[in-house]
C-alpha cells in the first residue's frame, strides 16, 4: 500500500473514531486502535504511540469548552494527576516488553468494560456531606453554579478514588488511551462527585497524564509521524464535528448500537491477542 | 474565613485563559503537524507504507535534538514530530500556568503539588527511561 493511500484511509478512520468517541463518549483512541491493528495490519506499538497524541488533541481542545463553563474542579485535576502521571509513565515504560498478544487482551477487555459503562444507566451519588478528613486537607469540596443556584457537593472515599486513578493511569500509559471509562468510574462511584464536575474534571486530567507517557512513547519511537499525522487529524476533526451534533441529538440509541460494535472488536482484539495474530 | 466569592471569579479568570491557552496551543500544533503532512506527502506519497512490525531503530525523530536537526533539512516528518511535540507541550504549560495561579492563590500545598505532577512529566523527558 502506497503511502498516500494508507494516510487517506487512516484519515478516513480516524475521523469516524473521533466522530463516534465523542458522540458516544467513548474517546477517539478506544475505537481508533482496533481499526488500525485489525483492518489495516498496524504493528499495536505504533497504533498505542499514534492514538495517545490523539488523546492529548481530543482532551485538550474539549477541555477550551469545557474550563468555560467553570465546573472542573482543578484542584481534584491536579491532586488525582500525581496518582494518573506516575503510574502513566510505568504504563508507558512497560508496555514494550509485554508480549503485544497480551496487550491485545488487555485492551479487548477494557474495551468491553467501556461498553458496559457507555450503556449502563448513570446514577449522580454526589451529595453535600464534607466532613471526609482528606478532602478537607486536600481542599476538594467544591460547588458548581446552576440555574437555581450554587450547589455544593462533599468528596468521599478520596483513598479509593486515588488508587482507582493510579489504575486508570497505568491502562492509559500500557495502551494509548485516555482510560475515560475508569476515570468516571473513580469519580462518580467512589469519590460521588456530580456528573457535570467528574466529566469536566477528567477531561481536564487526560490531556496530561497522556502527555506524560507520551513523551516516553516518543523517546521509544513508537510516535511514527506518518500514522501520527492521519490519526491526530482525523480523530481531532471528527471529535470536533461530534460536539457540534453532540448538542443537538439523543445518543441513547446510537450507544446501543455501538455498544453491540465495540463488544465486536473487543472480542475480535482478545480472539487476534490469544491465537498470537496480533 | 476568606471572601469565597472573590475566589470564585479569580479562579474563573483563570479558567478562561486556561482554555484560551489550550485552544490556541492544539490550533497551532494540528497547523504545523498539517504543513508538515502535506510535505511528507508530497516526498513520500508514492513509496511504500509498512507498518507491521515496530522497529524502534526505524524512526528517525524520537528526541528532541534529532527533531530540531530534521526540520532545518525542511523534512515533513521532523516537522510532523514537531507539531506533535507542541501538542505533547500544550497540557504541560497548563500545569504551570496552574502552578502559577495557585502561588497567587498562596495555596502552597497545590503549589508542591503542581510542582510535582510537572516533575514527573519532567522526569520522563529524560531518555533514560527507555530501555
Amino acid at each position: 500500500m502506497s503511502v498516500l493511500l494508507f494516510t487517506i484511509i487512516v484519515l478516513a478512520g480516524a475521523f469516524l473514531a473521533g466522530l463516534v468517541g465523542s458522540l458516544t463518549g467513548l474517546g477517539g483512541g478506544v475505537i481508533i486502535i482496533p481499526l488500525l491493528t485489525l483492518a489495516l495490519g498496524v504493528d499495536i506499538h505504533y497504533a498505542i504511540g499514534a492514538s495517545i497524541v490523539s488523546v492529548i488533541a481530543t482532551s485538550s481542545g474539549s477541555a477550551a469548552a469545557y474550563v468555560k463553563e467553570g465546573i472542573t474542579n482543578i484542584r481534584i485535576g491536579m491532586f488525582l494527576e500525581i496518582a494518573t502521571t506516575i503510574s502513566a509513565v510505568l504504563g508507558a515504560i512497560v508496555t514494550v516488553y509485554i508480549n503485544p498478544g497480551y496487550i491485545a487482551v488487555i485492551f479487548g477487555c477494557i474495551l468491553l468494560f467501556s461498553a458496559v459503562m457507555m450503556v449502563r444507566k448513570k446514577v449522580d451519588h454526589s451529595d453535600s456531606d464534607s466532613s471526609g478528613v482528606l478532602a478537607n486537607f486536600f481542599k476538594l469540596n467544591g460547588s458548581y453554579p446552576t440555574a437555581s443556584g450554587t450547589v455544593k457537593y462533599g468528596v468521599h472515599n478520596v483513598a479509593g478514588g486515588f488508587v482507582m486513578m493510579l489504575f486508570a493511569g497505568i491502562i492509559s500509559g500500557l495502551l494509548g488511551i485516555g482510560s475515560g471509562a475508569l476515570k468516571v468510574l473513580a469519580m462518580d462511584n467512589i469519590m460521588r462527585l456530580p456528573f457535570k464536575v467528574s466529566t469536566t474534571t477528567s477531561n481536564f486530567m487526560m490531556g496530561v497524564t497522556a502527555a506524560a507517557s507520551a513523551i516516553v512513547y516518543l523517546h521509544r519511537g513508537q510516535i511514527d509521524p506518518g500514522i501520527a499525522m492521519p490519526v491526530t487529524l482525523g480523530v481531532l476533526m471528527g471529535a470536533t464535528v461530534g460536539s457540534k451534533i453532540l448538542v443537538k441529538t439523543n445518543t441513547d440509541k446510537l450507544k446501543i448500537v455501538f455498544a453491540v460494535v465495540v463488544t465486536f472488536l473487543a472480542l475480535q482484539m482478545i480472539y487476534n491477542g490469544l491465537t498470537g495474530k496480533l | 474565613m476568606e471572601k469565597p466569592g472573590k475566589h470564585y471569579f479569580a479562579d474563573k479568570d483563570i479558567q478562561v485563559i486556561l482554555g484560551t491557552l489550550l485552544r490556541v496551543g492544539v490550533i497551532a500544533s494540528m497547523t504545523v503537524v498539517f504543513i508538515g503532512g502535506l510535505l511528507y506527502l508530497s516526498v513520500y506519497g508514492n513509496t511504500g507504507a509498512d507498518y507491521h512490525t515496530f522497529n524502534a531503530a526505524k524512526t528517525q525523530y524520537s528526541s528532541i535534538l534529532a527533531i530540531f536537526q530534521g526540520m532545518s533539512r525542511l523534512d515533513g516528518r521532523a516537522i510532523i514530530q514537531f507539531g506533535t511535540l507542541l501538542l505533547i507541550f500544550t497540557p504541560v504549560t497548563r500545569v504551570v500556568f496552574s502552578i502559577f495561579s495557585f502561588l497567587i492563590e498562596r495555596d502552597y500545598l497545590y503549589v508542591l503539588i503542581g510542582i510535582f505532577v510537572l516533575g514527573v512529566i519532567l522526569i520522563s523527558l529524560s531518555n533514560k527511561l527507555v530501555g
